[in-house]
């Protein structure tokens, strides 16, 4: 059970995420429901990573009395951290975007209500 | 080193590096920093040819980054091979070379219309087209998020990039929410993909997935579908493409349509590729619903439209919903469905069609964004309230824009009707009524252009206009000739372009024996 | 040309087909009466009124199929109201369609 609850944390995460997304109206607040799926995903992607009793993939800092050769089966592979932190610098970058967009958006609307900002409809 | 190998990582390098190299040259000069766009953009051309040249002749190639061979592992004793592989087949050298085709035609086209913030212009544009090749070299889930993310990034930078206008922003600010959160649940499948199978490798995957689906492959499965098919503008998840077509400048529109269509390819990589035989049966016919429902939204919503290029905007979406529903036909029969459909194999002809479809669709709806945003370029004006009697002054214009036009509606002898006929007589096959609304939607958009051109081009002449910029005439006259060209000997693409692109959608099991040897 | 299983496309017959088409216009139009006069027959009676200039009568792009979309008025309605440019419809829409296929692939499990 207690393994299940990073899985479980995953679903709350983007749970919450997407209840921002569909229900709030700020863009700003649209913005950190993206966030927060986001973390919910890189959340999981750590998750799936974690083995127990496993050690960092790094071979000149072993822990004492470890050889070296005993160690692919001991060692995590570290892919999903890989993938985790290519994801972050995407997330920053899209966050970056949103909130520039915003500003401007805030400049040329005089508010951030995602009901007043659908000049483009129909 | 022998740079014929090298192709694929070259064809991502070039104006990955152009890119970042954009801003320091436009310091210096403005022209050297066209210059050197064009021409990085001209190499990534011509060693694309020559790549799709070579997949043509030897098949399927592979090129695995950091080792010689895609199997090979580091340490010896690991199990898992975990690397980026760039894989080409047939489908991906049609999608590439169309994407870059209509790549460098748009930027020939924006070399009219770019005056200042050009330095911003061009970096945003190389990256745009770096995340859509890489999209389609790509033979690895996760490489397709990233690509994904980097198209989706610099697309909604360049569809704000006229910030003065109100609109524009707001149309890049919804298309970047929208790219993300389906780009995340793409980055979600990958994720379920990679717990399950401790794999990133779209063929080893495929080569996993085997028979039955489990439940994990089954959620994986819907995420990619419905995150891809929001992508590729799919009705009812089109409501951004309008917005973003619409207020995009000039070229980008353009630019635009083809990186759907890399959304659109990958949807057809999971569907085929890596699920083929066990995909479930709904997903044919959900791809076929929601085809006619983008027909059908996009002529009926485009008839109301005042904004010019809004209004081609609904008819693109419309365009995207032939390709759906020829290629939900097709995959229906691929998977057994419909059986006078499968014994006539009708269905082979329909993913023909939906394929060289997609070819038609971005040279006829590119056409018309050209032509409108040489009119809103010379005009200033956008509005078809506003607009009228411009044929008077713009002779050339309203004569391409009848092409395009014709070609959009599916008029002989244009390469729209070539396409348009083979979707007609093969979707048959799976239910007359497909046809039928297909054809109905055929006659609305003739409708509608009907109007778009009577409020442009014809009446009195009500105000002094020039014709458009040299390079936008030169780009309209290209796509044009291609149109009429391509109407009058639609085999030539058939034989070398789409039937490859067919047979590599159907044979899946070379896309994954060339990677898993 | 197409030529595949069942389906036959040649722009050759398309273009005899205009030629003769083209043709049987001409003719129609050789039966016009020889004695029409430009000027003063080409201008539309209006009861005496005197004909407004062209560009104040020129009917623009926005009431083009004005008649379509008010006899459909039901159906743009609805129309309207689901492109209703609200960011969160848009993404709203893909929560739909995801939680549609996820009923169907699953429910469709249960029963069969």
């Amino acid at each position: 059970m207690i393994y299940n609850l990073p899985f479980l944390t995953v679903v709350a995460l983007i749970a919450i995420g997407m209840y921002a997304m569909l229900f709030k109206k700020n863009l700003i607040k649209i913005a950190i429901g993206l966030t927060i799926v986001e973390s919910g995903v890189n959340l999981f992607l750590i998750t799936l990573g974690y083995r127990e009793g496993g050690i960092a993939p790094i071979f000149t800092n072993l822990p004492p009395g470890m050889s070296p050769e005993e160690i692919p089966e001991k060692m995590v592979l570290p892919v999903p951290q890989a993938l985790t932190l290519t994801s972050i610098v995407i997330g920053v970058a899209v966050l970056a975007l949103i909130l520039s967009l915003a500003i401007r958006i805030y400049r040329h609307y005089g508010t951030l209500n995602a009901e007043e900002v659908r000049r483009l409809k129909e | 080193m022998n740079l014929m190998e090298h192709l694929p990582a070259l064809i991502i390098a070039i104006p990955l590096i152009t890119a970042f190299l954009t801003p320091l040259v436009d310091r210096a000069s403005k022209k050297a920093r066209n210059v050197l766009v064009f021409i990085s953009l001209l190499i990534t051309f011509i060693l694309v040819v020559l790549l799709v040249q070579r997949v043509f002749d030897k098949g399927i190639i592979t090129y695995v980054m950091g080792a010689s061979n895609p199997t090979e592992t580091i340490p010896k004793q690991a199990a898992v091979p975990i690397r980026i592989v760039l894989e080409i087949d047939g489908l991906s050298a049609f999608m590439l070379l169309i994407s870059i085709f209509i790549s460098f035609i748009g930027l020939i086209y924006s070399f009219a219309h770019i005056k200042e913030g050009g330095g911003r212009f061009y970096t945003l544009f190389l990256l745009m087209v770096v995340g859509m090749i890489g999209m389609e070299l790509t033979g690895d889930l996760f490489n397709l998020f990233v690509f994904l993310e980097i198209l989706s990034i610099s697309s909604a930078a360049l569809i704000a990039f006229e910030f003065k206008r109100a609109t524009t922003i707001e149309a890049g600010i919804k298309y970047i929410i929208i790219s993300s959160i389906s780009a995340l649940f793409v980055l979600f499948a990958v994720g379920l993909f990679y717990g399950e199978y401790d794999l990133l490798n779209m063929a080893a995957i495929a080569n996993e997935i085997g028979g039955a689906l489990s439940h994990i492959d089954k959620i994986a499965l819907i995420l990619l579908f419905s995150a891809f098919a929001m992508k590729a503008g799919i009705a009812p998840m089109h409501m951004w493409m309008p917005d973003a077509y619409g207020e995009a400048p000039g070229a980008i529109s353009m630019v635009l349509i083809a990186t759907t269509q890399a959304s659109l390819y990958a949807l057809l990589r999971v569907c085929f590729t890596i699920y083929n035989e066990a995909l479930h049966v709904v997903f044919p016919i959900a791809l076929i619903l929601l085809g006619l429902a983008s027909i059908f939204i996009g002529v009926t919503m485009a008839l109301l439209q005042d904004d010019i290029k809004r209004l081609i905007a609904y008819a693109a979406v419309a365009e995207v919903g032939y390709i759906v529903l020829a290629i939900g036909a097709g995959l229906y029969g691929f998977l057994g469905g419909g059986d006078k459909f499968a014994s006539l194999e009708m269905w082979k002809v329909a993913l023909k069609g939906g394929i060289f479809h997609i070819f038609n669709d971005v040279l006829d709806i590119g056409l018309l964004f050209l032509v409108a945003g040489g009119i809103i370029y010379v005009t200033k004006e956008r509005s078809l309230n506003k607009l009228g009697g411009l044929a008077h002054s713009m002779k050339y214009s309203s004569i391409l824009f009848l092409i395009g036009l014709a070609a959009v509606a599916g008029l002989p002898p244009m390469n729209g009707f070539a396409s348009k006929i083979i979707i007609y007589e093969s979707i048959y096959g799976v239910s007359p009524i497909l046809s039928i609304v297909a054809i109905l939607a055929s006659i609305v958009m003739l409708a509608i252009f009907v109007k778009i051109f009577h409020a442009i081009f014809t009446g009195p002449k009500l105000a002094e206009h020039g014709e458009v910029p040299k390079y936008m005439l030169a780009s309209m006259i290209v796509l044009a000739g291609l149109i009429i060209f391509f109407g009058l000997f639609p085999d030539i693409v058939l034989k070398n372009l789409v039937n490859p692109a067919v047979n590599a959608l159907m044979e899946y099991g070379k896309y994954i024996s060339a990677v898993m040897g | 040309m197409i030529e595949s299983v069942e389906i036959y496309w040649n722009p050759l017959v398309w273009l005899i087909a205009f030629i003769v088409i083209a043709i049987v216009a001409y003719i129609i139009r050789a039966f016009g009466k020889k004695e029409h006069k430009k000027g003063e027959q080409a201008k539309p009676f209006l009861s005496g009124v005197e004909e407004p200039s062209k560009e104040a009568v020129h009917v623009r792009g926005g009431n083009v199929y004005w008649g379509f979309v008010e006899a459909l008025k039901g159906y743009y309605g609805a129309m309207k109201k689901m492109h209703s440019g609200r960011v969160n419809d848009y993404v709203a829409w893909f929560v739909v369609i995801a939680s549609i296929l996820f009923v169907v692939l699953f429910a469709l499990e249960a029963i069969l």
